[in-house]
């Protein structure tokens, strides 16, 4: 008969390593016997879907469920199908991914970088998510991607505008196909020179974060190369409400343009406000005062009501542009939801239906795979005219519009006009100037 | 000289609403010694009264248009107000167009409903629990009351521009014998100060020049005396939320056209005014006013490019620093009385 000889440090030692085993997450544990992170093997693959549901982005995280929701829907068979009978890869049959009905789970970044990475954290561990796209903030889009990364799994971005996410942050498992500050600022300013002259001094003011200082860097350095003169540059807390005290002393600077860095509410009442001062009836050096905001989003617009009028700045996608991917998309989300579709659930419905095409094509869900198929990708159909999927940097190249705030809208989604679509050639940068590894490909196994 | 003016100006405004959201927080906290951080709730809820009261007067029908093409190329139906129909096109743009200041008028009896409805149905349960407890129940209930915003009207900023007649700014360089164009000023940000010293005064008229107030002065200076005499002082303090409540959603109200509402927009000043409030000195009616425009003025000062070009970041916590300074040379703040929150 043997004894047992339990002594209380003995309890210790046992129950501290029994505890360490059960709280190591499971994303370094549980994947052991497998090929990579959530390598799906019944009849369905789930997607983690990463969006504001609270916080001042809640609207657009809305808009971009209800992309992904009609993506689900289209991948399965559902529906009119979309952009899938627009695009270019016919890989994708309405059978789901590689035959598994797809399912998702969604988390809400709050558009905050811990939140979002719990939540993505927490559809990857419990659910078994093998992608993670969505969300409507820079740096929430960098942190999520480090955190798939680490966990092997693939990074989709939804709207990202800074150029540090496929720059000086990019990784080898994330892809953005929404474009950045660069893009904006080599976009905008040819549009700019022609209609506002090359002889003239902005005012920058600047939301006081990351994507506010690519986005200044961008615009100035693209306009300065026109001859336009910098003469202030004021950083602006990310909590300012009320842009008075920031914007009454612009017109003493001797500026006659004024260029809004600011994205979200920050726009909204930075732009409000400027207009309110009535910058917009003033004559500044025998011109008249401009108003440049370099990124629109539909939301943004809505927002500020009237104040965007004659406004230009850029956008990523518009429901109003007529190639047939466009249409395709706008008729479909359109009949479902019963308004037109935002920018954000355009990049994170065309992300969506890229990923599964790439699996399809890569013929597995290994994420290496994937990352092997998007890398390079030459596409069409999108709504973006032609389009690649840089190998160096993950990032997509594709055509840029430049809008202005119209002056006559006929409904609340009525409210850019396309001016200007910029071809890809004058957008595309060379991979290198933003520094950043890719580094290598993370299956998680 | 043309910058020193035209930050004055700014600080004018922007102290305008601390100071209007600072006076009904002294008056609550005056009146039923309750810390109440669901007053930026308050100016959030007046400012969406305005929404409402713009929603309202905008309801629609539908009109089919042949002639124009909706975004899935079917015929556009347009929204026509009822206010065209009934009143005339014109009449009828024109109601509309001042849908902000009508707002006051539609602002004032839900507001003080809200805020009688508030301090009888919860914060009443809450004057002899600690300081702690009155904050965390506000707290929670200002989070309720943002969300149930959010709920029903989005995230989004949501615009209610001013009437047309005040767009457009004002250039008091010129006025001033300084070149044009060096400072100028929103007509509706003069508006806004004009009413906030209305508000104000009248609100210290009411209390300095009627029996009511005459009674609640009592009252918050010895409240017990004041029930020995007979007198039920808690129906008045209960009226007193309620008109603290009206004074923060008339300040939310007219706030609209400066800024976008939206549901988060009460949170902002929150804080803000709290510090207000302990600058000025707690239960301070005179002292909140008086550190509103301070605070007011020393952060558009602050927001300076010359200043920020020598103390980079000042902008951010000027309100802050000024607290600590006026905390350490008077813990009392600048107006503030002895016995008052020090027990």
């Amino acid at each position: 008969m043997s004894k047992m000889n339990l002594t209380r440090r003995g309890v210790l030692k046992t129950g501290a390593i029994a505890g360490t085993g059960v709280a190591a997450p499971t994303i370094f544990t549980a994947q052991s016997a497998a090929a990579f992170t959530n390598e799906p093997t019944g009849s369905s693959v789930t997607l983690g879907f990463n969006v504001p549901q609270t916080g001042p982005y809640a609207d657009e995280g809305a808009d971009e469920l209800r992309a992904y929701e009609l993506a689900v829907e289209h991948l399965n068979g559902g529906g009119d199908g979309g952009l899938m009978n627009t695009f270019s890869s016919k890989a994708l049959q309405g059978n789901g991914i590689m035959g598994k009905k797809v399912e998702y789970v969604t988390g809400d970044t709050q558009t905050k970088s811990d939140a979002a990475r719990a939540s993505a954290r927490s559809m990857i561990e419990k659910d078994g998510a093998v992608m993670i796209t969505g969300g409507s903030s820079s740096g929430v889009a960098v942190a999520v991607q480090a955190l798939c990364q680490e966990a092997g799994v693939i990074f989709m971005a939804g709207l990202t505008h800074s150029n540090d996410t496929t720059g000086k942050d990019k990784k080898a498992n994330g892809f953005r196909h929404f474009f950045n500050s660069y893009m904006s600022g080599a976009a905008l300013a040819p549009i700019l020179a022609n209609n506002y002259g090359t002889d003239r001094k902005a005012y920058h003011l600047t939301a006081d974060y990351n994507w506010g200082y690519t986005t200044e860097e961008a615009v100035r350095t693209s306009t300065e190369a026109m001859g336009w003169e910098t003469v202030a540059a004021v950083k602006t807390p990310l909590t300012q409400t009320d842009f008075s005290s920031y914007i009454a002393p612009v017109l003493q600077s001797g500026a006659d343009v004024l260029v809004l860095n600011h994205y979200g509410g920050n726009m909204v009442n930075s732009l409000t406000n400027a207009v309110q001062f009535g910058l917009r009836d003033k004559l500044v050096n025998n011109k008249n005062f401009e108003i440049v905001v370099p990124l629109y989003s539909r939301l943004m617009a809505k927002g500020a009501g009237a104040n965007v009028k004659g406004i230009f700045g850029s956008t990523n996608w518009h429901w109003s542009l007529q190639d047939e991917g466009s249409k395709a998309f706008v008729q479909s989300f359109g009949t479902k939801y019963g308004f037109p579709p935002s920018q954000a659930a355009h990049t994170c419905y065309v992300q969506a239906l890229l990923y599964a095409d790439a699996v399809e094509r890569a013929g597995s869900f290994n994420p290496c795979a994937v990352a092997e198929a998007l890398e390079g990708f030459e596409f069409d159909g999108m709504g973006n005219g032609k389009t690649l999927y840089r190998a160096e940097d993950h990032q997509c190249f594709k055509d840029v519009l430049v809008v202005k705030g119209k002056e006559n809208p006929t409904s609340e989604f009525d409210l850019l006009e396309i001016v200007e679509v910029t071809p890809t050639s004058q957008v595309t940068y060379d991979a290198s100037i933003f520094g950043g590894e890719l580094g290598s490909c993370n299956p998680g196994a | 000289m043309e910058a020193i003016v035209l930050q004055i100006l700014n600080g004018l405004d922007k102290g305008s609403a601390y100071a209007l959201i600072a006076l009904g927080l002294t008056l609550i906290f005056g009146t039923l010694g309750v810390v109440n951080f669901a007053h930026g709730a308050l100016f959030m809820i007046g400012a969406f009264c305005a929404v409402t009261l713009s929603r309202i007067l905008t309801l629609s029908h539908t009109v089919v248009d042949e002639t124009q093409k909706d975004f899935l190329g079917n015929p556009l139906k347009v929204d026509v107000p009822y206010m065209m129909d009934w009143f005339g096109e014109s009449t009828g743009a024109a109601i509309i167009d001042w849908a902000v200041p009508l707002s006051i008028l539609f602002a004032i009896p839900v507001m003080i409903a809200i805020g009688v409805i508030m301090e009888r149905g919860l914060i009443k349960h809450f004057y002899k629990r600690p300081h702690a407890d009155q904050i965390l129940v506000t707290f929670g209930l200002a989070i309720v009351l943002q969300e149930i915003i959010k709920y029903y009207y989005g995230a989004n900023p949501i615009p209610t521009p001013a009437p047309a007649a005040f767009k457009g700014s004002f250039d008091f360089g010129a006025m001033m014998g300084f070149d044009p164009n060096t400072i100028i000023y929103p007509y509706w940000r003069i508006i806004y100060f004009a009413f906030a010293a209305v508000i104000i005064g009248a609100v210290f008229a009411f209390l300095q020049f009627t029996t009511f107030g005459m009674v609640v002065r009592a009252g918050m200076a010895d409240r017990e005396t004041v029930q020995l005499l007979g007198i039920n002082i808690d129906r008045r303090f209960t009226l007193m939320f309620g008109i603290a409540a009206a004074v923060a959603g008339l300040a939310g109200v007219m706030y609209t056209p400066i800024n976008s509402p939206n549901y988060h927009m009460g949170m902002d000043f929150l804080v803000l005014s709290f510090v207000v409030v302990v600058v000025g000195g707690m239960g301070s009616l005179p002292g909140a006013v008086a550190a509103g425009f301070l605070l007011g003025i020393l952060e558009s000062f602050a927001s300076m490019r010359e200043v920020l070009a020598v103390l980079p970041g000042l902008n951010q916590i000027i309100i802050y620093l000024v607290a600590i300074i006026i905390l350490l040379t008077r813990p009392r703040g600048l107006m503030g009385r002895k016995g008052v929150m020090e027990d």
